[in-house]
């Protein structure tokens, strides 16, 4: 059997949903072990216990996150060559992704990001160009390093949950490293996270600053807000809430676009969602080439008269 | 202010020619790579070069001795992603071009341009645009930053540079999605920034007519010391089996408000079971 290492480089409290997925997807592939790149409680650890993993491999350096990217990269590699690993899973984030880079450059092992399946003889499926091709590839050495999309794959339920035993890693750190010397937190929105949330409603331009009425029909979904870049380059909403090439990558069930034109570059992080809705005012606009279903009028009538409607047929 | 060291900043920025998203593209041909007709310079490639020319101008200009070298490896055409940052302002230009390139993954892209600014030598800063527009990989910063064993600061939104006694310190800031970091590194570091950073600029006559007589080398593998067989499509470590062009999305049903739309929609919905 296998030999799968799946990263965890943030543990909360509890297991969240693209932790669940990686954690199902390894377990499918062969015999799971995790590497947690900071401490974490015994609720998150009994988690990860129930997905089969038996060790966890913890960094001995309570300071390696304080490296940018360098110090994790260099602990995964480790716990890599500890395990003999054949396959190593980590989640989609650009952090994420740049310490499978640096891994796999220490490890002389291939990457492949953005996976969104994977084939019993490890050929793993991805899209390029904005989501215009479907490309299938391979990792060509013995270790393959996988960063896998969030909502590609069943976060399957399991049996009762154990704690794994934990074995700490010694890393040496690498000799010139930047650091992190500030964080300052942003305050949270309570809604779901965008790239693993169900449903989600985006604004643009249109929106003219006023994004109450998509935080309404978001709140009546259960879904997350979005935006085009023209809307956070205004200001009118949080940069991190930005869709497209330059922004967050979603792949919903829903995802209703409101007073946005449909660029490349935003289309580059939402046509792969399942269902696509746009409320747009001009019956032109590029983004009813890619729509489900596509409304020609005023989102600030249309949006509010469906929350509305939402509500009555819930009571 | 403290002392700067008394050398200018030696800069390289890192540019990609790459298929313009405006046309449609395609990936083929016997190995699966991507056609690379209708090509520009990366629209993300530009923001690196801006900040390095804002650096630059915010550190006495020119005449304090910093260079900029616009860097690129690829097929004889990418040649016109340096000339673009010659016309734009960069004063030099490196072309890395040889037929073993064809099919380079991330790890063979680093390891020539690794080996490319090894080779050049002397760079207090390599900045790289935060992915490029047709891999969106960004993967090729994180490893140059690991094969050349040099500080990573990447996906900065803000870049400051300043000189002292010790020698040029960096500060920048990422964003994250729940916090903002500041990061802090001594030269020489790679650098990728983010489209946050600032506003490029374009090329006026006067850069267009200079930049012809901007210096412009052209190396092939050989030069750097790098074997065929490290890069290409036998040095890589993943290989694309098979690349398919996505049907496009059908078109759905377009209405037209008459006063009932918000209710339509949501019976759309209800119909596909997503309330
Ligand atoms: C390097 C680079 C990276 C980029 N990255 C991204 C990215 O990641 N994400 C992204 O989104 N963009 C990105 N862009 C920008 C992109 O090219 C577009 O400029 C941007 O997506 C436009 O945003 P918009 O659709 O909100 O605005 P606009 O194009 O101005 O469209 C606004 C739309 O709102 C409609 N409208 C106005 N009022 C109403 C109303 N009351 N009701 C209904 N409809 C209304 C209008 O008809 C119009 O279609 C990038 C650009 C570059 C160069
Ligand atoms: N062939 C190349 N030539 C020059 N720069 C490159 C090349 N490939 C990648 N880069 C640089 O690395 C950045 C990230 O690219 P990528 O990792 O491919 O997403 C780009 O924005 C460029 O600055």
């Amino acid at each position: 059997m296998a030999a799968v290492l799946v990263f965890l480089d943030n543990p909360g409290a509890t297991l969240n949903k693209s932790e669940r997925e990686l954690l199902s997807l390894a377990a499918s592939l062969g015999e799971v072990s995790a590497a947690l790149a900071s401490e974490a409680g015994t609720p998150y650890l009994d988690g990860v216990g129930s997905y089969g993993v038996k060790a966890c491999y913890v960094p001995e350096d309570p300071d390696l996150g304080t490296y940018l990217v360098a110090g994790k990269a260099a602990f995964l590699a480790e716990a890599v060559r500890l395990l003999g690993a054949q396959v190593v899973l980590l989640g989609n984030s650009y952090e994420e992704k740049e310490i499978a880079a640096r891994a796999g450059v220490r490890l002389a092992a291939g990457v492949i990001t953005d996976v969104v399946a994977l084939d019993p003889d490890g050929t793993a499926t991805k899209s390029d160009f904005a989501g215009s091709y479907t490309v299938k590839c391979r990792v060509t050495t013995d270790t393959a390093v996988l960063t896998v999309k969030p909502n590609s794959f069943e976060a399957a339920e399991v049996g009762p949950a154990a704690g794994p035993r934990t074995i700490s890693v010694g890393t040496a750190l690498p000799a010139a490293a930047a650091r992190i010397t500030g964080r300052v937190d942003k305050p949270a929105s309570g809604r779901p996270e965008l790239t693993e949330a169900r449903v989600i409603v985006a604004g643009g331009r249109g929106v003219e600053g006023n994004f109450a009425p998509l935080e309404e029909l978001a709140d009546a979904l259960g879904g997350a807000v979005g935006a085009s870049r023209a809307a956070t380059d205004a200001g009118w909403i949080e940069h991190s809430a930005q869709i497209g090439q330059t922004g967050k990558t979603v792949s919903p069930q829903l995802y209703i676009s409101a007073g946005i034109s449909g660029a490349v570059q935003q289309k580059a992080g939402m046509q792969t969602a399942k269902v696509i809705v746009a409320v747009n005012k001009d019956a032109d606009s590029p983004v009813f080439d890619i729509a489900d279903f596509g409304i020609v009028g005023d989102l600030f009538t249309v949006l509010p008269q469906a929350t509305e409607e939402i509500r009555k047929r819930r009571v | 202010m403290d002392e700067a060291p008394a050398t200018g900043l030696n800069i390289a920025v890192l540019v990609k020619h790459v298929p313009d998203a405006q046309f449609d593209r395609h990936i083929g041909g016997e190995h699966n790579t991507t056609q690379r007709s209708e090509s520009i310079l990366s629209e993300l490639d530009e923001y690196a070069l801006e900040a390095a020319l804002q650096l630059v101008e915010g550190l006495g200009g020119d005449s304090a001795g910093h260079r900029i070298t616009a860097v690129t490896m690829g097929p004889p055409a990418a040649v016109s992603a340096v000339k673009k940052a010659l016309q734009i302002g960069a004063h030099q230009g490196v072309h890395l071009t040889d037929d073993a390139l064809l099919g380079s993954d991330a790890s063979a892209t680093s390891l020539a341009l690794s080996a490319l600014l090894t080779h050049l030598g002397g760079f207090d800063l390599v900045l790289t645009g935060m992915a490029s527009t047709d891999g969106e990989t960004s993967l090729v910063p994180a490893q140059l930053a690991e094969r050349l064993q040099l500080p990573q600061v990447t996906f900065a939104a803000s870049l400051e540079v300043a000189g002292g006694p010790g020698g040029w310190t960096l500060t920048a800031r990422r964003d994250g999605d729940t916090y903002s970091e500041t990061l802090e590194s001594s030269l020489p570091a790679i650098v990728s920034v983010t489209d946050q950073i600032n506003e490029p600029r374009y090329p006026n006559f006067k850069g267009i007519m200079a930049a012809k007589k901007k210096p412009l080398d052209t190396l092939a593998l050989g030069d750097i010391g790098v074997s065929a067989d490290q890069v290409g499509l036998a040095g890589s470590w993943t290989l694309v089996q098979d690349a398919q062009p996505r049907p496009p999305r059908s078109q759905g049903t377009v209405i037209t408000d008459e006063g009932d739309a918000g209710i339509r929609l949501v019976d759309f919905l209800a119909g596909h079971k997503l309330l």
